[in-house]
């Protein structure tokens, strides 16, 4: 049985189309906050039910909790804070305050309205220490929580409409896979969270997973990365000339979270097991420094979190990492494979991005030659 | 068991046997507290009852919309 969502139900905080005219007129005499790029799509992640049990942006007694304990102020487990941030200046000047609606825009067009039900401040440095365990401003995420507004929006929204999305042929809702699973006939689905193009060892890890489980969702996250990550589209065509040569039909699915990358590693590894929960998965794979980045994080840190949350609802399934050994013949890790040194060829993310960057094909027992002829065809795969 | 909505905790009693036992079954594990053990072992048990539970289903309307928003983007045949 596909798991339960997240909190008991999906959440779905949609306008129903026939109310949307109305409301869109009505919200001409709101006041206006405008919002980001990012915000607005995790306002359509919160309406569609990807963060359920979330139903809008965190209040106050949710957010100290999800910075404290981990949990949401009802127990249960969430670890990244969905917070709305806006300056002084701009209440004041609407003279915004609690009970009020407001309308939520993105380049003037109006995503959703915001029933205001809790206004707060928040200390800048102790939600960077808790959240990313550090404070350090080269770290990207507490780099945006510095340039974060001093006050924090919390309360339900109602959604009207998304931003515009490159990737809607690959946007699926947790109630689409869901049924989509279930018209597969998976009982059991294992997630795969990357941002990666794939390479030989995220292949075995999947295929290996993939051996005591129905179905395989392959769901890249799709949004803001860092200077240096594989450009979203890459990533995408990537996975599907994968799938096509070295896929069993109907046993892996591939579609895109759309959500910022935050590298908050362990807290972050259990915010994606959650999101996939959502989506219907019953098991999660975490590797090696999941969502981390530099060396903030201890390689297997994002395992390790998983012993405190008994009740998430989703089983993680840890890796080592996979490599090719020359001489055990194939994809081994160090549970199975005695060997080291000369003998491995690790598929090192650096190593290969350095080749693909020269216009080189990385060698077969890194990459597949087809994905990573694909990735060669763009002009600049990475984000600059 | 007494509550007080502004504090994070509150106290449910077992038996000393049972007490003592817990608190020998925890020594060198990474548990720091005959409390936190008990919490682990009731949100998994919590856990493990609502995952059995009913599997949500789906309006016949709704999931004829869905499948056909499915096929056209090729997830199914």
């Amino acid at each position: 049985m596909l798991s339960k969502p997240h909190g008991g139900r999906l959440v779905n905080r949609v306008i129903p189309e026939k109310r949307k005219q109305a409301t869109l007129t009505e919200s001409r005499d709101l006041t206006v906050i405008s919002i980001s790029k990012d915000t607005a799509v995790d306002l359509e992640n919160v309406a569609y039910g990807v963060f359920s049990p979330l139903e809008g942006f965190m209040c106050q007694n949710d957010y100290l909790s999800v910075l404290e304990s981990m949990r949401l102020e009802d127990d249960t487990p969430w670890t990244i804070p969905v917070v709305l941030d806006v300056n002084s200046e701009v209440l004041t000047e609407r003279d915004i305050k609690t009970g009020d609606t407001v309308v939520l825009t993105h380049g003037g067009r109006e995503i959703a309205l915001l029933e205001i039900e809790d206004i707060y401040t928040f200390d800048k440095k102790i939600h960077a220490e808790k959240v990313f365990k550090t404070t350090d401003v080269n770290h990207p995420g507490v780099a945006k929580t510095q340039k974060m507004g001093d006050y924090l929006l919390g309360g339900r929204i109602s959604f009207i409409q998304g931003v515009e999305n490159s990737f809607e042929k690959y946007t699926l809702r947790p109630v689409e896979t869901r049924i989509l699973f279930k018209e597969l006939g998976w009982k059991t689905v294992v997630g795969f969270q990357t941002r990666n193009a794939p390479h030989l060892g995220h292949e075995y890890v999947q295929k290996t997973a993939l051996t005591f489980v129905d179905g395989l969702f392959i769901n890249p996250v799709i949004g803001r990365k860092k200077k240096g990550d594989f450009r979203d589209e890459v990533i995408l065509k990537a996975y599907e000339e994968l799938i096509r040569n070295y896929y069993l039909k109907d046993k892996a699915v591939l579609a895109i979270l759309r959500t910022e990358m935050r590298y908050a590693g362990p807290r972050e590894a259990i915010f994606h097991a959650i999101l996939r929960k959502n989506f219907g998965c019953t098991h999660f794979i975490v590797g090696r420094d999941h969502a981390g980045v530099g060396n903030y994080y201890k390689p297997y840190e994002a395992q390790e979190i998983f012993n405190q949350f008994p009740d998430l609802g989703i089983t993680p399934i840890f890796f080592k990492q996979f490599y090719y050994c020359k001489k055990c013949y194939g994809y081994v890790n160090e549970r199975i494979c005695p060997h080291n040194g000369d003998d491995i060829i690790p598929p090192s993310g650096t190593k290969i991005r350095e080749m693909l960057i020269q216009g080189k094909t990385p060698p077969r027992e890194m990459m597949r030659p087809e994905v990573a002829e694909i990735i060669l065809n763009f002009e600049n795969p990475f984000v600059e | 068991m007494s509550e007080n909505p502004e504090r994070k905790y509150t106290t449910v009693s077992i038996p000393i046997q049972l007490y003592e036992k817990i608190k020998q079954r925890i020594e060198g594990t990474g548990f720091t507290s005959v409390s936190d053990y008990v919490t682990y072992v009731l949100r998994e048990v919590l856990a493990s009852l609502e995952e059995e539970e009913k599997e949500e289903v789906f309006s016949k309307e709704e999931e004829e919309k869905v499948k056909e928003r499915l096929r056209a983007l090729g997830y199914l045949d």
